[in-house]
């Protein structure tokens, strides 16, 4: 067998401001003031959690940085790691992570997992992007991003599936953080910053009878329903994400991934606009805006596209705001209501409600809208 | 017998003592990888030379068109070889026969008597040929001519087709109907639409599709009941109807039915009720009481006839009057002096499938109900009822189980249990208890189209089943339940007594791998290898 190559990244210091109030853990300062509060760190503990999952495995190689960055996790489970990279007991870095992570994707390592919050993911993204596979460890006071596993223990065993090659299918997951400052003074502003490619398995209890082709013939579906349908001579506005960018990928156009698109007569109008670049387009069109809900969270509006403003909203109006997702991803949220947060009491209220969301072509779903 | 052995025996020293069971193990090839050219299983004589003269070439007769070019491509083997393979399959199976069958939810595993298969095997029967003039097979039209008025009896509709093959093909019959009538209304482009709920059986999604329509699908309400207000949400002009399951899947009641029929008949809609899920409500509520336009029931499962693959299945699609006409043709009548088989149905939807239903199904379905009787058929749901119910408080005693949705009420006849908590302590999968419940030889299922509840299994105990069956599939689930936080490695590496110990499902993910035959299987898989 093949030797497989696991990298490990701890964010030690990640989660330390949850516990005693402190809405994140960004900046040393506030990391020595949560020091100060009494917090201790909770990161460690949970890699250990997951590399349990992992300790079964063999021709593994366990790749990771020094002490509390994950060669104390891995050693904690009674594993041998190659510890590579150097740092500064106690005054680790967000420099430090994303070393780290640039080493191992160096290192070609088949899966670089890491245990942190959205300021760790955001670190790992800026390194290495979707080059590599990677797993969140859910560890941060933080986890608006959809890169992690439920629990420590499911990260572990995704991993360790993965790397079995049990679970082949990798899917593009949002890395989204808010501003801690502004979050500190009240406000909530949720951005979306990339995409990570995760391992991902539907269920684990997936069975003969309901093999599918998986979330890409979804997708496709969506896809061909929307652009089927498509009118003359009216905008699509089509929001950030991965289901929407398969719309696009229908008409042969390239998205801006994490930025809204402006599609006219199926050709690309604008792309990556902001809301007042909108506000003039929407001058003498029709329009449609087409956005997809967050996955594992469910935000229409308010989380990672800002520039639908609820200007932009009213004038386009809720009659022609079309909601799209995969099955899969209705499934994931439960029962929980999609949601939205515009920053307008007004609109928020006139968009609650029961929607109707594209599935699959000519297939809809009812779902609750909350604000 | 064995089986009071069991019940007599369960404890020793206060100590639970389960089945042992250890299935057979042959390693058998495929079939097609034990063929070795020019092995015969019977080598048929030469014709003397007398009968030949008479006869002439027998062939000479079929038209050329109609005649192989080359000889099937089929395995070479003989009898002996034929036989040992497949009774070795049949050991390494854990059929319904074989074992408390109560782990399959959704498909009424009921037992079918023995005594019915002999009717449908019976030379009287099993030598018919569907191309006969009907006054040769008078017996068993009047057969279906009964039945039929035992189906509307048990529904309240007023006329039913026993043609299509299954359920699914009852679903899609009625769903052609659907279509049909709004047509004769000259509403077909407008109506296009069909409302059914996440937990309706997936079959009712996907005939609305096949039949033309577009799918709106709804979700469960803060209680877990299907949501009437999305229900209000959803319809308009363009609702052509609502087809729904009732039971759900999870063995929920919807206990806003009638709200539901009149919401969809109100925009104008017909309302279709799969009752696949039948087996609990026979003898206590009726489809057309409830308001239903059309409705089905499957004749495998809910009246006895092997389910699936121990089949064939059979479906029988009722409406009102009013939606009579539309029906698949022929239906089977009586004039007074014979029974026979009416074509001239201007309206019908058509030909669903060649002839007029699956005839040994209908006769065993026809044998079970007049075995049981009008209160027998009550019965029937009462103890399957009964059954689920205290299988259900049974399974909720064991730690780490719950019962999703419609919280602390009772169910029908299924239950749509989650292991979600047991997996966050355990990090067992439902999957996995499955393969550990093999070890003591039931079966546990885990196919569960939707993947809403998390680590999900039904079960589905319907009358069939003892309190003591019940009891031991019970037991064995706790010990599995409890093994997962004493062994978890035991549970993860099972089945440990069974044949086949674990397989590899990423293919059937992936369309360009999956082989449904040996020619598939030959060029997608042995070609790209090579």
């Amino acid at each position: 067998m093949l030797e497989r190559r696991l990298g490990l990244i701890v964010n030690p210091v990640a989660g330390i401001g949850g516990r005693v109030g402190l809405k994140g853990s960004d900046g040393a300062e506030i990391q020595k003031r949560a020091l100060e509060l009494g917090a201790v760190p909770q990161s460690m503990k949970r890699a250990v959690q997951a590399m349990e999952r992992l300790k079964s495995l063999d021709h593994l190689e366990f790749i990771t940085y020094p002490g509390e960055m994950g060669e104390d996790a891995v050693r904690a489970c009674e594993l041998e790691p190659r510890v590579i990279g150097s740092i500064k007991p106690g005054e680790t870095t967000p420099e430090d992570t994303r070393n780290a992570a640039r080493e191992m994707l160096q290192l070609k390592v088949d899966l670089l997992l890491f245990a942190g919050g959205d300021g760790t993911a955001r670190d790992i993204y800026r390194a290495v992007g979707t080059e590599v596979p990677v797993l969140g460890i859910p560890a941060g006071v933080k986890i608006h991003s959809a890169v992690y596993a439920t629990n420590p223990g499911n990260a572990g065993e995704l991993a360790a599936l993965y790397l079995k090659g049990r679970v082949t299918s990798l899917r593009e997951a949002e890395v989204m953080d808010i501003d801690e400052e502004a979050v500190r003074q009240g406000a909530v502003f949720a951005r979306l910053y990339g995409y990570l490619k995760i391992p991902f398995r539907t269920s684990l209890v997936q069975n003969l009878k309901i093999a599918s082709a998986g979330e890409g013939a979804s997708l496709a579906s969506i896809a061909y329903d929307i652009v089927q349908k498509m009118e003359d001579d009216c905008l699509y506005i089509i929001g950030p994400g991965t289901t929407t960018r398969a719309i696009t990928s229908e008409l042969g156009l390239v998205k801006t991934l994490i930025g809204v698109d402006v599609i006219l007569n199926r050709k690309l109008l604008a792309a990556d606009v902001n809301e007042s670049q909108l506000l003039a387009l929407l001058e003498g069109h029709p329009a449609k805006i087409v956005v997809t809900p967050i996955g594992g969270q469910g935000y229409l509006f308010g989380r990672g596209n800002q520039q639908i403003s609820p200007e932009v909203i009213k004038k386009v109006g809720k009659e022609n705001v079309i909601v799209v997702s995969t099955p899969e991803k209705l499934y994931t949220l439960g029962r929980q209501s999609l949601w939205v947060d515009t920053g307008d009491p007004f609109v928020d209220k006139i968009l609650t409600g029961y929607t109707r969301v594209v599935t699959g072509y000519n297939e809809r779903a009812v779902r609750k809208v909350s604000c | 017998m064995a089986h009071q052995d069991i019940s007599q025996y369960r404890f020793t020293d206060g100590k639970l003592n389960l089945r042992r069971f250890h299935q057979a193990k042959w390693d058998e090839p495929i079939i097609f990888e034990l063929s070795r050219k020019g092995q015969r299983g019977i080598l048929v004589p030469e014709v003397e030379e007398e009968m030949r003269s008479k006869t002439g070439d027998v062939l000479a007769t079929l038209p050329e068109t109609m005649r192989r070019q080359e000889p099937p491509k089929l395995p070479e083997l003989s009898q002996p070889q034929v036989l040992r393979h497949y009774l070795r399959l049949s050991q390494e199976n854990l059929g319904a026969d074989l074992n408390v069958e109560v782990g399959q939810g959704t498909c009424t595993m009921k037992y079918s008597p023995k005594i019915n298969d002999q009717l449908a095997s019976h030379p009287k029967l099993a030598e018919l040929h569907p191309l006969q003039d009907e006054k040769t097979v008078q017996g068993i039209l009047e057969i279906m001519v009964r039945f039929e008025q035992i189906l509307k009896e048990i529904s309240g509709m007023d006329r039913f087709s026993l043609q299509p093959a299954a359920g699914s093909a009852a679903i899609y019959t009625n769903a052609s109907i659907i279509r049909a009538y709004h047509e004769s209304r000259g509403e077909a482009e407008q109506r296009d639409e069909v409302i059914t709920t996440i937990f309706s059986h997936p079959s009712n999604a996907a005939c609305a599709k096949t039949a033309g329509f577009k799918v709106i699908t709804l979700y469960p309400d803060e209680d877990g009941y299907p949501d009437l207000d999305a229900l209000k949400a959803a319809v308009s002009e363009r609702t052509a109807a609502l087809m729904i399951t009732n039971p759900e899947d999870t063995g929920i009641f919807n206990p806003r039915i009638e709200e539901f029929v009149a919401v969809v008949h109100d925009a104008g809609g017909l309302c279709a009720y799969d009752q696949a899920n039948a087996n609990g409500i026979l003898g206590i509520t009726r489809a057309k009481d409830a308001g239903f336009d059309l409705c089905h029931f499957n004749l495998h499962k809910t009246f006895s006839s092997p389910h699936g693959c121990g089949g064939p299945g059979g479906g029988a699609s009722g409406v009102t009057q009013e939606l009579a006409r539309f029906l698949p043709v022929p239906l089977v009548d009586f004039d007074g002096q014979k029974y026979y088989l009416d074509y001239d149905r201007p309206q019908s939807v058509g030909v669903l499938r060649p002839f007029y239903g699956y005839a040994p199904v209908i006769l065993r379905a026809y044998a079970w109900v007049m075995s049981l009787g009008a209160e027998g058929l009550r019965e029937v749901a009462e103890i399957a009822v009964l059954n689920n119910n205290y299988l259900l408080k049974k399974m909720l005693e064991i730690p780490g189980v719950s019962a999703p949705y419609a919280k602390s009420r009772r169910r029908i006849e299924q239950v749509r249990y989650s292991w979600e908590t047991l997996t966050q302590e355990t990090g067992i999968h439902s999957e996995q208890l499955g393969l550990r419940a093999a070890d003591f030889g039931i079966h546990y299922w885990t196919s569960h189209h939707p993947f809403v509840v998390p680590e999900p299994c039904t079960l589905e105990p319907t009358e069939s089943f003892s309190q003591d069956d019940l009891d031991e599939y019970v037991d064995i689930i706790a010990h599995v339940a409890d093994e997962a936080r004493t062994n978890p490695q035991l549970v993860k590496t099972a089945p440990h007594n069974s044949t086949i110990h674990s397989i590899d499902h990423t293919p059937l993910d992936d369309p360009s791998r999956w082989a449904t035959t040996w020619r598939a299987h030959l060029r997608k898989v042995r070609e790209t290898e090579d």
